[in-house]
């Protein structure tokens, strides 16, 4: 297939190893940002490729997995009432809230709908006057473009019955969050390519030059995150920190412009709460006050719910690349994909569940 | 806390007090994927158990009177009823045609039950019927008998079809997900996910670039033709519900064996392959209603696999991979980059990612 196959071709993922192999003098530790940068890494098996002495480790990128606890609880409550129709995008079903998952909510009656889009969100609410369609808005910078169109068509096109709970998040927060940690190990980043598609990559120079820590802004495919390990490796050996872009098809230094335009027109920065890490200043969205009338928390009074994490999970830790998933005492026995116990087992971006679904709790290579 | 777990791993001694870790049932219960055998290991077989059920194949081989009888039976549910490639009739027919195909039988007879809802358009049954009538024209199959329900509207989804199969075993075969040993040569019949992602296109709404069409056809012409070049066929599943990595692990397990699949030579078609990007599936996982994967001898893959390829429905079947004594139970791919991964169980219904 067309701008794929030619970003999994063997022989140039081969050539990437070999350069990285003869480059690197020194171990090195690696922190890959993205939920979907790790999925390639496991899927493709690229850490088991990569010399020894090159770690790397998983960072917060996975939207699904940060979303905290309490949010997906108010979901729960928002989506149980009679009246509304609630839509999220697939893999937040799954995901598990206090007492069950949006998936059994909508197994006791409750109107849950995946949607492929938010704006599909219009269409439903259009279609049902006398309904209340909340859209589950989670998600980085990289869907909040969209959110934010929703929100912004709903206010235009005068649809009241449309709300959004909102938990966006944004990644330079959380990388400083990561770099500023006594336990930090975190050398290099191959940072998030679909979130610079949006934002571009000016914010991750002031990181650089803060932290004196490379990041190199990467792709999904195999050869891109080869590039990318080869091109912070390089960086590292020769004592560089900057930013450099592996992932020139897609992202610019200044990124979208229209996409950033809707994005701050209908959201302003605040500061979140993330699932396993706790709250980080300035690393979310919410909805400015003109757009208010549409946020759901408001609308159906949830602002109370309050509730606590799983003690035994090490989500937080994984998250913030301190741990490993198979360090975890309840990996793939008292938490699994079926039964997540926490975030980073739930999305098949999260860690935990790329290594479960990978089979990384016991080591096998095929015929050496 | 501990104890109780590891006694709720432990199926086989459940019984008599089933416990599932759901408190209602869940869509995933019925995804074909690990749910699923959760759903027959905890409640089914410790009330039904039996040696025939304990098989866990698509279709029990029963032996009467010195006949080899197989039996099978098969409830279609999809929306939408009429999706590009086929239709639920033409579905429903073909389904059990094919769970009695991959025990080495020739179908033969067919029964029919019909759970219709309220409100649902003459025509559309119409259309359905004869969908059916020529389904199991071309599989050479009587349709004998039948049963018809009308429920309240809103209490179905337009028709629910339950059809119930039986063939006759004319070999001496013994074809089983038990049968599989390594060596032995994983074959798969053509391309994979077509089924999956054209209902799920069509239901969605979702429009992709180039076709994409259900695969739906009799598979039984196919397994005669490949039981002519060799009765050395030790195991044989249409990967419909959780793919072909579902069928492949299930084999694995229930043989006690290992193994190990080349990730490039598994036939995608571009515009499924490009469906499942944008949503983040894995076409291994997408349900096939007109494939077939075999586990075969290895002095007879060859003679099979040729024999497949000059059928129309076998024209591009390739070796996917073979079986191994090592690490048992465990499906692994070499990736297209020359790493490897494991190929899981899928857990529930597959959920489209969100970026």
């Amino acid at each position: 297939m067309k701008y794929l196959d030619e970003y999994r071709d063997a022989e140039l993922a081969q050539g990437l190893l070999e350069q990285i192999r003869r480059e690197r003098k020194r171990p090195w530790v690696l922190m890959e940002v993205c939920g979907g940068q790790t999925h390639s890494i496991v899927k493709f098996g690229i850490d088991n490729l990569l010399p020894k002495e090159i770690e790397l480790v998983h960072g917060p990128g996975c939207p699904v997995c940060v979303t905290p606890l309490e949010l997906i609880d108010k979901a729960h409550a928002i989506a149980s009432r009679p009246e509304v129709i609630f839509c999220s995008f697939g893999d937040m079903l799954r995901v598990p809230g206090s007492e069950c998952d949006l998936l059994t909510v909508k197994s006791r009656g409750a109107d849950v709908r995946v949607v492929y889009s938010p704006l599909e969100c219009l269409k439903i609410a259009r279609k049902h006057p006398d309904r209340q369609v909340v859209f589950f808005a989670i998600g980085f910078e990289t869907t909040a473009p969209a959110n934010a169109m929703l929100v912004w068509r709903a206010k235009q096109d005068g649809l009241e019955n449309v709300s959004v709970l909102v938990s966006h998040v944004l990644v330079p927060p959380a990388l400083e969050a990561i770099l500023d940690s006594p336990w930090n190990r975190v050398q290099g980043f191959l940072g998030p390519g679909h979130v610079c598609a949006i934002m571009g990559y000016q914010e991750y120079e002031e990181i650089c030059a803060r932290f004196h820590v490379p990041i190199v802004i990467t792709g999904f495919e195999p050869v891109d995150l080869l590039e990318g390990v080869l091109m912070a490796v390089r960086q590292l050996e020769e004592g560089r920190a900057e930013v450099e872009n592996q992932y020139v098809r897609a992202v610019t230094r200044a990124g979208n412009i229209a996409a950033r335009k809707i994005v701050s027109s209908v959201f302003r920065v605040c500061a979140r709460k993330w699932r396993g890490v706790g709250p980080i200043p300035h690393s979310g969205y919410r909805l400015r006050e003109e757009f208010e009338a549409f946020d759901a928390e408001r609308r159906f009074e949830v602002g109370t719910i309050v509730t606590q994490e799983s003690p035994v999970c090490i989500s937080g830790e994984v998250l913030r690349g301190v741990k490993k998933p198979h360090d975890c005492l309840a990996f793939g026995i008292e938490c699994t994909p079926a039964h997540p116990l926490g975030a980073t087992m739930v999305s098949s971006e999260g860690a935990c569940a790329a290594y479960f679904q990978y089979g990384r709790y016991q080591k096998v290579g095929v015929g050496e | 806390m501990a104890d109780e777990n590891k006694r709720r791993n432990m199926p086989g001694e459940l019984c008599p007090a089933p416990v599932i870790d759901h408190k209602q049932i869940v869509l995933g219960h019925g995804s074909g994927g690990k749910l699923t055998q959760d759903l027959i290991e905890k409640i089914f077989l410790p009330s039904f158990r039996n040696d025939y059920l304990a098989r866990l194949n698509d279709q029990a081989v029963l032996e009467l009177k010195g006949s080899r009888i197989a039996f099978t039976t098969d409830s279609f549910v999809v929306t939408p009823i009429f999706f590009p490639g086929g239709d639920i009739g033409r579905l429903a027919v073909n389904g059990t045609v094919n769970d009695l195909a991959m025990s080495g039988a020739v179908p033969r007879f067919i029964a029919a039950a019909f759970i219709l809802e309220e409100g649902l358009a003459a025509d559309d049954l119409v259309r359905v019927v004869e969908s059916m009538r020529q389904a199991a024209a071309d599989a050479s199959v009587l349709l004998v008998t039948g049963d018809t329900k009308v429920v309240n509207r809103g209490k179905g989804d337009q028709v629910f079809i339950t059809t119930t199969g039986l063939g006759i075993l004319e070999r001496p075969v013994t074809i089983s997900a038990d049968q599989a040993r390594p060596g032995d040569r994983i074959l798969l019949s053509g391309a994979i996910g077509d089924h999956g992602m054209a209902i799920m296109s069509r239901r969605e709404g979702l429009e992709f670039e180039g076709p994409m069409e259900s695969d739906t056809a009799p598979l039984d012409t196919l397994v005669a033709a490949m039981l002519e070049a060799s009765e050395q066929i030790h195991c044989l599943r249409d990967p419909t519900r959780g793919g072909v990595a579902t069928v492949l692990n299930e084999i694995a397990a229930r043989s006690q064996v290992g193994m190990e699949l080349d990730g490039r030579s598994i036939p995608v078609r571009e515009s499924v392959k490009g469906a499942c990007e944008i949503l983040g599936l894995d076409p291994l996982y997408v349900a096939n209603e007109g494939k077939l994967v075999a586990v075969v001898a290895p002095e007879a893959a060859d003679a099979v696999l040729n024999r497949m390829r000059a059928h129309p429905l076998g024209r591009d079947a390739c070796c996917i991979g073979e079986v191994v004594a090592a690490h048992p139970r465990r499906v692994l791919v070499k990736t297209e980059i020359g790493g490897s991964r494991i190929l899981d169980v899928m857990m529930g219904e597959p959920l489209p990612r969100i970026c």
